[in-house]
């Protein structure tokens, strides 16, 4: 497999320009499923999310979650990039790139990667009000916990 | 043992992490939120519902009746929400 990049940052993501790290000077890629999460303002309530993270084990996960999907399927290529800290709503919170020769191999490692990142990947989500009150911790969904099994 | 402490569970101890003396026949992650528990109403308050909490050894995910072995750093946390 050619690229495997994880990366944890403050910045803002540019999802344009990591995506065609995976395809750039090479004829083998036929296929790149990205996906994008984004930040939700909750009907205006929220001016956004902090993300707290695991410094030395978030990256080491994400690397590891990868890693196992490179081992499943024929993979070319695969982007992870996680925000933490503040985060406004629209804004990209995680991208995960996955390139392949074929569709079914991107579209099922994208998926894979993001259902372990989920539950795995050490991070939390404080919620920021938009009227400054005490913003919450968004609860873990159990489906998210569930959706695991299926791999 | 050095413990780290994330999202609420950090907020209702009360500092990201110390360093904790474990008395002799505490050997797993288990244990140890047990006797930590008892160490105090900010303590009780945070681990109320054993239950949710997740841990990792060193940076690895274990599961609660986990040993500690000779891992270094142990981290208590509630159930993930990234992505």
């Amino acid at each position: 497999m050619a690229p495997l990049v994880v990366r944890l940052q403050a910045a803002p993501i540019d999802v344009e320009a990591e995506t065609r790290l995976l395809s750039v000077g090479r004829g083998d890629v036929g296929a790149i499923v990205t996906f994008t999460g984004l930040c939700r303002d909750e009907k205006g309530t929220l001016s956004g999310l902090e993300l707290e993270h695991y410094p030395g084990m978030a990256e080491a996960e994400i690397t590891r979650i990868a890693e196992e999907a490179a081992g499943r399927w024929p993979l070319l290529g695969i982007v992870a990039i996680h925000r933490h800290g503040l985060v406004a709503p629209g804004e990209v919170i995680v991208l995960v790139a996955v390139a392949s020769a074929h569709r079914q191999a991107a579209f099922a490692g994208a998926e894979f990667i993001m259902d372990f990142l989920k539950s795995r990947a050490p991070f939390w989500k404080k919620e920021h009000r938009s009227d400054g009150g005490e913003g919450q911790w968004v609860d873990a969904k159990e489906s998210d916990e569930a959706a695991l099994s299926r791999w | 043992m050095k413990i780290v402490y994330f999202a609420w569970l950090r907020e209702r101890v009360g500092v990201p992490e110390e360093v904790v003396a474990l008395p002799d026949g505490v050997r797993t992650v288990g244990e140890v939120i047990t006797h930590l528990s008892g160490l105090g109403e900010n303590y009780a308050y945070a681990f109320e519902r054993p239950s949710v909490i997740r841990a990792a050894l060193d940076r690895k995910h274990v599961p609660l009746d986990a040993p500690l072995g000779e891992a270094r750093e142990l981290a208590l946390f509630p159930p993930m929400t990234g992505g």
